[in-house]
Parts: C-alpha cells; sequence; structure tokens
C-alpha cells in the first residue's frame, strides 16, 4: 500500500500546477522582474525633453551658467525686463519655467536667497527645482565667500571628503573588507522573499482546508487517512508547488536576463554602464571593491539559512493557516484568527530596516529568537556574520515550536472540519484542543 | 462484524454516547437509527477511526479494530461532497488509492462500476459539471469501489432523487448478498424498514433497543388487526375500532384485541364478507415513541 501522505501531497501537487493560475503567475513573475531590470535602463538612455528655463537674474549671480542639456538657461536682461515683463514672456511664448533672482536692496545674499522664485507653464517638476536649487546653492556659497574675503578655490582645497574602509575581523587574521550595502540589499531581499513567499503559500494552505471542508469531501477523506496525515499531506503539496515555482523563476529570470542583456538590447546595457563608468570615474575601482565585498558574505550560510527558514517558516505559519481554515466556514471569518497570526510577521517585516541598521543588537537577537518572527529577522541578519550558536538556537527553537504548533494545530483541525455552520471563537478553538 | 462493547464519548458541552452496546451481525443490512442528535453520527465516526471513543471497546470481527480496518470500511458520510475542480475519473481513483488499491486494480474496477451505473462517459468531465444526481451516483462508487466488507451510510436518502433512490438500494442489496455488512443511518425510519433485518435504536446516546427487525417488531405487537371486507362493517362487538377506511380491497378496519378475534374472522368468513385478513404489526417509528413514552418493553424469555 502505497503512503498516503504521498498520494496527498501528489494530488495537491498536481492540481495546483495544471491550473492556468499556476502558469500565469509562473510566467509572469520573471517577466516582471525582467521588467524591472530593463525600464529603468530604457528609461535612464531615452533622452529627455529639454526644457528651456528662462531667468531674470537681478544680481548676476547665475550668470554666465548656461544651465545643462536638459535645462538650458537663458538670461533676460534685468536692465529692460522686470518680473512682470518677464512673467508675460513666459506666458506667450514656448519657455517652460521662469527663474526669478531679485537683487534686493543691497545684494545682500541672505535676502536674495530667501526670495528666488519659479514659474512654470506647468507645475515644475521636483527634479527641475532640485537642479536650480543646487545651482543656487553654489553660486551664493561662492558669493558668501567672497564677501567674506574668502577664496573659493581655497575652500574648494580644503574641502575634505572622508572615506573609512570598514573590516571585520576575520577569523585566522584574513581581515575582510565589510560591505554593508550589500549585505544590506542581501538581508532585504532575502527576508522579503521568505516573507511574500510565507504569506502566499500559507494562505494556499488555508484556502485548501476550507475548499475540503465547504464542498463536504473531508468526511470522505479522512476516514480514509489521519486528518493528521491529510493536513501534513496539505502542507508539504502545497510547499513542493512554492519551491517548483521558485525554482521555475530563477531559472527563467535568468534566461530572460541573460537573452534581453545579450540579444536584444545589448546596446543599452553596455551604453548604461560607460555612462555608469563615465559619470563616476571611480566606477571601475567601485567594480572591484564590490567582487572584494561579495567575498566577505558567508554565502554559504545564507543559502542554507535561506532554505531552512524559507520553509521552517512557512511549515509553522501554514500549520497555523490549516487551522484557521479548518475552523471557518467562509473566507470572511477568518479574519479575526488571521490578525493575530499575521502580526508577528508583519512586524518582523517593518523592523527589517531597524534590525539592519543594527543587526546584532539587542532587539535583532530577540526578533530572531521568536519563531514566528524568527524567519525573517534572522535573513536579515545572516548576511551580517552572526555567531553560528545564535543560528542554531534560533533554528532550534522555530524547529521545536513547529513540532509543537502543528500538534495544536493538528487538533483544532481534526475538529474544525467536520464543524458546520457554527460561528467559531477564540475561546471555542481552545475548547477544540482538550477534544 | 462489528461489537460495541461499553462505548461512551463526550463533547465538551453534551454526552454524544453514553456506554452504547451494539452488536452488527456479519451479512447483515443494519438500520442504525434515531432521532436527529441522537449519537448516530458519533457512533459512525468511531467505526471509521475519525474519532476515537472515550471509553470502551469497538471491535470489527473478534479483533479490536484498528487502523488498517479502514481500507475494509466503505463510508457514505451525511455531508458529502466531492473535490469540484478534479476530474471524475481522477477523483474516484485518487479516492480508491487512498483506501490502498493500486492505480491499476482501481482502474479496473471503476470502469465496471461506471459501466454498471451507465456512467461510462463521465470519466473526463469535471464534478463541478455534473447534476446533483450524477455526482451523487459518482460518490457512491467512491463509496464501494474498493469493495468493503462493511459499508456505512448516513442519511443515505435525503438529497438522493427517487430514481437514484431507488437504484442505489438495488445495489446495496446485490453487495450485501454478495457478501457485504451494510449499516443504515438515519431518522426517518420507514424509509429504511423494508430492506433493513437488524436494527438498533438510539436516543440520548443510550441503545433503547437492538436485534432482528422481526423479532423486534413481534415483540411489540399489541393486537392490532386489520380486516379488508367486501362492504362496509359496522358491528366489530367489543373491539377498539382504530380506523377504517375504503381502498383497492373493499373496506379495510383496523382494531385493538386483547387475544386473536377468532369469532370475528369465522363470522365474518361465513358470511363471505371477508377479503383479506391480518395482524399488524408496529412500524419501528410506532416502537420508537412506544419506547420514548413507556422505556423498553422487557423480553420475557418464553
Amino acid at each position: 500500500m502505497s503512503n498516503p501522505i504521498l498520494l496527498i501531497i501528489q494530488r495537491e501537487f498536481l492540481s495546483r500546477v495544471r491550473k492556468k493560475t499556476f502558469l500565469l503567475v509562473t510566467l509572469i513573475g520573471p517577466l516582471a522582474f525582467a521588467a524591472l531590470m530593463v525600464v529603468p535602463a530604457l528609461f535612464a538612455s531615452a533622452s529627455e525633453d529639454t526644457k528651456q528655463i528662462i531667468v531674470l537674474d537681478e544680481p548676476s549671480i547665475l550668470l554666465p551658467h548656461e544651465g545643462k542639456e536638459q535645462y538650458v538657461l537663458e538670461y533676460l536682461d534685468p536692465r529692460e525686463n522686470d518680473l512682470e515683463l518677464a512673467k508675460e514672456l513666459l506666458r506667450d511664448s514656448q519657455y517652460d519655467a521662469l527663474l526669478y533672482i531679485p537683487s534686493g536692496e543691497n545684494w545682500d545674499p541672505d535676502f536674495i536667497k530667501n526670495n528666488i522664485l519659479l514659474f512654470g507653464q506647468e507645475d515644475p517638476s521636483l527634479e527641475m527645482q532640485g537642479y536650480l536649487d543646487y545651482l543656487l546653492e553654489e553660486q551664493i556659497n561662492k558669493a558668501k565667500l567672497l564677501k567674506n574675503g574668502v577664496d573659493p578655490e581655497v575652500v574648494a582645497q580644503i574641502k575634505t571628503n572622508v572615506t573609512i574602509k570598514s573590516f571585520t575581523l576575520g577569523e585566522e587574521g584574513t581581515d575582510e573588507q565589510s560591505a554593508v550595502p550589500i549585505k544590506m540589499a542581501l538581508g532585504y531581499i532575502t527576508g522579503l522573499l521568505v516573507y511574500i513567499f510565507i504569506f502566499f503559500y500559507s494562505v494556499q494552505v488555508m484556502r485548501g482546508v476550507m475548499e475540503e471542508k465547504n464542498s463536504r469531501i473531508v468526511e470522505v477523506i479522512i476516514s480514509s487517512v489521519r486528518p493528521y496525515q491529510l493536513m501534513m499531506g496539505k502542507i508539504l503539496g502545497v510547499g513542493l508547488v512554492g519551491v517548483a515555482q521558485f525554482i521555475i523563476w530563477i531559472g527563467l529570470s535568468g534566461i530572460l536576463y541573460t537573452v534581453i542583456s545579450t540579444y536584444l538590447f545589448p546596446e543599452l546595457f553596455a551604453a548604461q554602464s560607460a555612462a555608469d563608468a563615465a559619470g563616476n570615474p571611480a566606477a571601475d575601482a567601485v567594480g572591484l571593491k564590490v567582487l572584494d565585498m561579495l567575498r566577505s558574505i558567508d554565502f554559504t550560510t545564507v543559502t542554507l539559512g535561506f532554505a531552512f527558514y524559507f520553509f521552517g517558516g512557512y511549515f509553522l505559519y501554514s500549520a497555523l493557516f490549516a487551522a484557521v481554515g479548518s475552523a471557518v466556514d467562509q473566507e470572511a471569518d477568518t479574519q479575526q484568527f488571521m490578525l493575530p497570526v499575521t502580526i508577528p510577521m508583519i512586524l518582523a517585516f517593518v523592523t527589517a530596516q531597524n534590525v539592519i541598521l543594527e543587526p546584532n543588537g539587542t532587539f535583532a537577537f530577540w526578533m530572531s529568537m521568536i519563531p514566528l518572527t524568527s524567519p525573517i529577522t534572522m535573513m536579515v541578519r545572516l548576511p551580517f556574520g552572526i555567531p553560528l550558536w545564535e543560528v542554531f538556537l534560533s533554528g532550534g527553537i522555530l524547529v521545536g515550536t513547529f513540532f509543537t504548533v502543528v500538534g495544536l494545530a493538528g487538533k483544532i483541525y481534526r475538529v474544525g472540519i467536520l464543524m458546520y455552520g457554527k460561528k467559531v471563537t477564540w475561546k471555542e478553538l481552545f475548547k477544540w484542543l482538550k477534544y | 462484524m462489528i461489537t460495541a462493547k461499553k462505548v461512551s464519548k463526550e463533547y465538551s458541552a453534551k454526552i454524544a454516547l453514553d456506554g452504547v452496546d451494539l452488536s452488527i451481525p456479519k451479512g447483515s443490512i443494519y438500520g442504525l437509527l434515531g432521532p436527529n442528535g441522537a449519537g448516530k453520527t458519533s457512533f459512525i465516526r468511531i467505526m471509521n477511526q475519525i474519532t476515537a471513543p472515550d471509553k470502551g471497546e469497538v471491535y470489527f470481527g473478534s479483533e479490536l479494530l484498528q487502523p488498517r480496518d479502514i481500507a475494509r470500511i466503505g463510508y457514505l458520510p451525511e455531508e458529502r461532497g466531492l473535490y469540484k475542480k478534479m476530474k471524475v475519473g481522477e477523483q474516484v481513483l485518487y479516492l480508491a488509492r487512498l483506501k490502498g488499491l493500486t492505480t491499476n486494480e482501481a482502474k479496473g474496477k471503476a470502469k465496471e462500476w461506471f459501466e454498471r451505473l451507465e456512467m461510462s462517459g463521465w470519466w473526463d468531465k469535471k464534478v463541478e459539471d455534473l447534476s446533483k444526481g450524477m455526482a451523487q451516483k459518482v460518490q457512491f462508487v467512491t463509496t464501494v469501489l474498493h469493495e468493503p466488507e462493511l459499508l456505512i451510510f448516513d442519511e443515505p436518502f435525503t438529497g438522493f432523487d427517487p430514481i437514484n433512490t431507488n437504484l442505489i438500494k438495488e445495489e446495496i442489496q446485490r453487495l450485501n448478498e454478495n457478501g457485504a455488512t451494510v449499516i443504515f443511518s438515519t431518522h426517518r425510519m420507514e424509509s429504511v424498514e423494508e430492506i433493513c433485518n437488524h436494527i438498533g435504536l438510539i436516543d440520548n446516546g443510550k441503545v433503547m433497543i437492538e436485534g432482528n427487525l422481526l423479532d423486534i417488531r413481534k415483540h411489540y405487537k399489541d393486537g392490532t388487526f386489520a380486516f379488508t371486507t367486501r362492504t362496509a362493517f359496522s358491528d366489530w362487538g367489543p373491539h377498539e375500532v382504530l380506523s377504517q377506511k375504503e381502498d383497492h380491497m373493499g373496506y379495510r378496519t383496523v382494531l385493538k384485541s386483547t387475544e386473536f378475534p377468532k369469532e370475528l374472522v369465522i363470522t365474518l368468513s361465513e358470511k363471505e364478507a371477508l377479503v383479506a385478513f391480518e395482524e399488524v404489526l408496529p412500524t419501528v417509528s410506532d416502537i420508537f415513541i412506544e419506547i420514548i413514552k413507556n422505556g423498553p418493553k422487557p423480553w420475557n424469555h418464553e
């Protein structure tokens, strides 16, 4: 006799994988991912409209700055124009905006900086404002320095940029250059993936339980297998769907990225990296540095941790969600039970930023010990390299909690799936534990 | 086939079964009867090992009920359904394999049943595309496919249309003739009277009476006799007349008599007025009501 759990896993897996929605989500995922990579590149390469700005520069602070490719500055003669005339001119012209810099009475830079006005045919964009702010600040700074008898050249020489190279003390004297930004990104992305996976597939388990309950098939099934087997089979089957989807996503995304970057828009990607290099003289050095930094991350731990917390978190939450699904008749009734179950996870996700800022702090430590938050918090922490005993402790707590919760959820499930037409309360759920 | 000894089951608020002793003979068609909430479904779930009793034991044959016995039982619950999105054939195979059949065994048997019940064209249909009656047939097939020794039907005829009801009654009788023990559970006592040969009456979690249906009915007979006469007849002597009505054979009069109404039979026969005469045995519902009112009638073993 074949193991009934295997049969259940098989059915749960196949019935989901064969659905059109699975195909759709599985294909759309990588497409969206590819779009995420291509669209910004497209935007960056698309030449944007040039905005023409007329400037009425009474104190001649900006003159003769011509702006840049995107924002061309053209000056009006302040002796022949005033603000009203300039506004008239803007109204009847093709110009996009008017920048008015008043001189005030004695050309006091502090007066000037507070009274600069910008008028647009449409609302001036934030980017345009930002650019003009930057230009004006620079010029007004210079003007102030000159006014105080300081040579701006000297100031420019004095100005110092400090770049600290940070290292993590290695075990055998091989200090590793730390890679905080990359670690942050890695922690955040893996945490996010775990969060999405847990949520998405746990809810599927809950829906599956409700489907069996509502279609009234469940009593037939549990006269052949133990309720516990049905629940576990469902959790494992749905989890397997998640794994399959994840693997397909990674594979397809890789293929898509390669196709797009090498065949469809090769010039686009080349241009982008060239632009990066040109815009930032240190780009090459940065590239090398990134490689160096990547080496400092313990990818084995991160990968293993990802797999562990990915599944551990999913198992824990899907058991809880299965219990919720068994207790209710309609999806609308799930709210009161779902909320307390999901709050810890949302909390873990929201506090990821705090954890990133201090990955070895007390808060981060406790969040990565509590099993309802640890799958996400721990993923955020892992790239930063944390003591192994913490990982094992957190993993052990998660596994232990999983077995406890599955036992309890199984009890609720066993009673709940045969309970129809009853609005269940928390009190009742606790009673079911004793049945 | 099934022997329950002092089986009790308590839920937080109420006692579902209270020291139930039942024995379901091998090869019988057994009616598990009682009003709603009497504990029938609780007992059935214990037989199916969906729940376990708090106290007492259940024997399957001569041995205690074991997990592997599940494959020997076919169960059609009161709350029954199918996976709506699954195809009929796949579903039947899946449920059969859960009962321990191999795919090939299940396929062979399913084909047989599908032909037998004229369902051959349904194999690739989705359940949601079936009519209610069609779905009921599929449910029936999934219950019997693995050729269980014990078949349990909980309220089998609620929701079935008359044609299916008859078809399924016939099939169940055939399975019974081939050796299967059948348990019917229902609160509609009259609906199983004609096919059951054993009954157990449950009320409030207790067994009120159990045994061979005919024996029980005989035991509860209360001196009710029915005369069918050619013409209306009014002189019934000292006997209490319960009802009188005209039917296809003449005039049927039901009366009560403390002893066998020999004189009446002779008188009417001599007048050539008597078409039919019978002793009326109480129906199961009559017996149930009697027991609820006056308690079980002791068996005096003559």
